[in-house]
């Protein structure tokens, strides 16, 4: 990259590099401007969702904007369709300090990590007052942490049991029902599967989370304490681990069980081999979509119920049916673990104020109905639960609601992304579980992640 | 990590093309002390040091600065989470590391996978080297079509065999007796792990087995035939030492590779059922826990077993080993 040698090449070779000069200028100068933010017009605010419902959200953007009169612009952004990808990329985002990140959309188990590392804002308390005003409480419960709002419910999501009416005229009350109705079912060679979640990820840890607190347990306390490894918590530990192993080892279970995810489970049913699931209301939506984006009613069945090659006229869809989540204690309903998103505004914003705001505004009860209408997920406003719109469209909103009421929320600790990773190593695979040892692992490697020691598997 | 695989192939030419004059098996050239330079060739090392200069001060921005920075941050604890709690750590994390249980499990795991896959890889990939070297019809088609699975993204092809191997989905899971799941056992697992590895690398390994053949000349193997020496005679005794350069090269280059496997294991089975290798660890303990410290000491602990790996062939492989024949040397 030496000046030419050839003294005689000096002009031509000098005008080249004006004209890279000038490129590079140019190409500055270019994203400069792509870049900012400020070229003139009210401020924008960026929103980052994950990438499922992206379109209802970047409709409640537009719909925010019209409603702020000019005052600002809310631009929708769009991050990975996986949960640890959302985190990792708004993580390194946050980490960096970039300022063009204004409200993001937060997974209900981030809310004290991102407190406690200074990525996300304290709602004041005004606002804060306003958030509270009509939210369900488990949902609100999830933005919550020492006592402040961190984070304001968008949606919730929760559990219930999907099940096959034709199989299981009334569906199990209990887990203990359930493993019995599925291996009857299978000794009369007839679809017998329970679909829950099993592979080592997220989903195993809240169904473990889901069975302990039904147990009336709790894994970690809100200031840190590890509870597992005392009673009471310990012996509603060793109740979730062993109905966990009943599950996977019963004579009628998925050989699978120990890598399905939600996904799996809804195709178990779908394709006619599963008699009970414990899913999210998305497999709803999915079974009365047809293919190639859902199930287009589910296989064909006969009439035994088993799954049929040809026409006969019978579908899953026809015997598909829904049941509030079986408890583990007959009579106690079960404390399901809720999911869903809320909304936070980063530190590193430069118009909080506005953010504050427009977080109000997407969360209100039009963007909220057409979250759950289009995208179908659950509300987070009490209110919408009454509406006969709202119901028209949701047919399972009664034991979803059900379900919220009676919400268990996961370890609001910083570590709960380690903790949870852990959890789910331990109990991977579930029919390997040894329910009274496991629990000492358990209440040993919590503490640890609890504290950031040692690693995580 | 890349710049170990990148410097022997920045040298594999100049080998390759060195050892085609210096007969192997005298491979004992002399070490003498250094020989005294004259003014001409000191000029020309001169100019031949500032040649590689910009690619070397390069190579020490883009690979130096990361290293320097991962011991670094190695030496800390060091949480996203909390960073109030930012402290320097001395070795601790290393303690950590090296005595958790996890990290030993997912070490075996990563030597097993590396072992196994790069031994089959030898082997098959010889045994196409040699049809390829020997094919006198389409020869040029031939290559290609052994090159296609090299020439698909892992990812692509790891997820189609996850696929294959999922029950009621897959045709390959199909021919298993019904209610197995070949993906949720570790031994299976792990045999499915390595069969889309040497599935996907063999083709490599060929290629470079193939241009170590070229170097055999063709009538050693024709006087040793008429010496009496059989197939396998001339395949132990000529073929293979005289591709000792070439087969260091690929043995190299896939055990590196082979030891830091990551995209196969991340979509087949995620490090489910006891099938996490070390790079697996790495990963979640940086990109999942958020955990600096513990994460960069995984890391560093990555880089020193691959350098050991390095150091281990080249010793082991003595003379023929790339960049220590001094005949190439100017």
């Amino acid at each position: 990259m030496r000046e030419p040698l050839d003294p005689r090449r000096g002009r031509p070779g000098g005008g080249r590099r004006r004209l890279a000069l000038a490129g590079g200028a140019l190409l500055a100068a270019a994203m400069i401007a792509g870049c900012g933010t400020e070229a003139g017009g009210p401020p924008v605010l960026n929103f980052y969702t994950p990438a499922d419902g992206a379109t209802q959200y970047a409709a409640a953007a537009e719909a925010c904007t019209a409603a702020a009169g000019g005052r600002y612009t809310v631009v929708q952004q769009t991050l990975p369709k996986d949960a640890d990808g959302q985190r990792l990329q708004l993580a390194r985002r946050l980490v960096a300090g970039d300022p063009a990140v204004d409200i993001i959309g937060i997974d209900v188990t981030w809310t004290a990590e991102f407190a406690e590392a200074g990525w996300i804002e304290r709602f004041p308390p005004d606002i804060a007052a306003q958030v509270t005003e009509g939210t369900l409480e488990g949902p609100l419960e999830t933005g919550s942490y020492q006592g402040g709002v961190w984070a304001a419910p968008l949606n919730t999501n929760t559990q219930i049991l999907w099940y096959r009416k034709d199989l299981s005229p009334t569906p199990p009350a209990t887990w203990d029902e359930m493993i019995r109705a599925s291996e009857d079912l299978a000794a009369r060679g007839l679809p017998s599967y329970i679909e829950v979640q099993g592979a080592q990820y997220e989903g195993l840890t809240v169904w473990f989370n889901t069975l302990i607190n039904s147990a009336g347990g709790q894994i970690v306390s809100e200031n840190g304490e590890v509870l597992i490894g005392q009673e009471p918590s310990r012996s509603a530990a060793v109740r979730a681990a062993s109905i966990m192993q009943r599950v996977a080892t019963s004579s009628a279970a998925d050989p699978s069980l120990s890598v399905a995810k939600e996904n799996d489970g809804r195709l178990a049913m779908e394709a006619g081999q599963a008699a009970f699931q414990v899913n999210y209301p998305f497999v709803y939506a999915s079974i009365n979509t047809p293919p190639p984006d859902g199930g287009g009613g589910g296989t064909f069945i006969d009439e035994q119920g088993r799954p049929a090659g040809t026409d006969t006229g019978r579908q899953v869809i026809d015997e598909f049916a829904w049941a509030p989540y079986p408890a583990v204690e007959a009579g106690t309903p079960a404390k399901v673990t809720i999911g869903g998103l809320n909304l936070g505004v980063s530190t590193t914003s430069l118009h909080k104020d506005l953010a504050f705001e427009a977080v109000q505004c997407l969360r209100n009860r039009e963007n909220q109905l057409r979250n759950a209408v289009e995208g179908g997920v659950p509300p987070t406003l009490e209110a919408l639960y009454s509406d006969p719109a709202f119901q028209a469209e949701y047919p399972a909103w009664e034991a979803i609601k059900t379900s919220l009421d009676n919400a268990s929320v996961r370890p609001k600790t910083p570590a709960y992304q380690s903790i949870s990773i852990v959890i789910s190593d331990l109990l991977n695979p579930p029919a390997q579980i040894d329910p009274e040892a496991v629990v000492g692992t358990l209440a040993e490697q919590v503490a640890r992640a609890e504290n950031s020691e040692g690693l995580v598997p | 990590m890349s710049e170990i695989v990148n410097e022997p192939s920045a040298k594999g030419p100049g080998t390759t093309a060195t050892t085609e004059r210096v007969a192997p098996p005298a491979a004992a050239p002399a070490r003498g002390g250094k020989p005294v330079l004259s003014e001409g060739k000191k000029a020309e090392r001169r100019l031949g040091l500032l040649l590689c200069a910009p690619a070397a001060i390069i190579m020490l921005l883009v690979t130096a600065y990361p290293i320097g920075y991962a011991v670094w941050l190695s030496l800390q604890r060091y949480d996203l989470r909390f960073p109030a709690d930012r402290a320097f750590a001395g070795f601790a994390n290393y303690a950590a590391v090296l005595t958790s249980a996890y990290w030993w499990q997912a070490f075996f795991v990563t030597v097993i996978i590396t072992v196994v896959s790069v031994a089959i890889e030898f082997v098959l990939g010889l045994a196409l080297a040699l049809v390829m070297h020997r094919t006198l019809v389409g020869r040029g088609l031939t290559r290609t079509v052994v090159l296609i699975p090299y020439g698909i993204v892992t990812v692509v092809a790891a997820f189609s065999w996850q696929f294959a191997w999922t029950p009621d989905k897959g045709y390959l899971a199909a021919l298993l007796p019904e209610g197995s799941a070949p993906l949720t056992d570790q031994v299976s697992a792990l045999a499915i792990i390595i069969l889309a590895e040497v599935w996907k690398t063999t083709p490599f390994m060929a290629l470079l087995l193939m241009a170590g053949l070229a170097l055999v000349p063709d009538d050693l193997l024709r006087a040793a035939q008429v010496d009496g020496a059989g197939p396998w005679q001339r395949l132990t005794r000529i073929i293979l030492p005289m591709m000792k350069p070439a087969i260091l090269v690929a043995l190299l280059f896939r055990t590196l590779d082979a030891f830091r496997v990551f995209d196969n294991i991340y979509i087949l089975t995620q490090g489910s059922n006891g099938t996490g290798s070390v790079s697996m660890l790495g990963y979640d303990n940086l990109f999942k826990a958020f955990n600096l410290g513990i994460g960069s000491a995984i890391s560093v602990l990555i880089f020193i077993a691959v350098a050991l790996i390095a150091l281990l062939f080249i010793k082991l492989f003595g003379a023929s080993a790339p960049g220590s024949d001094t005949g190439g040397r100017r």
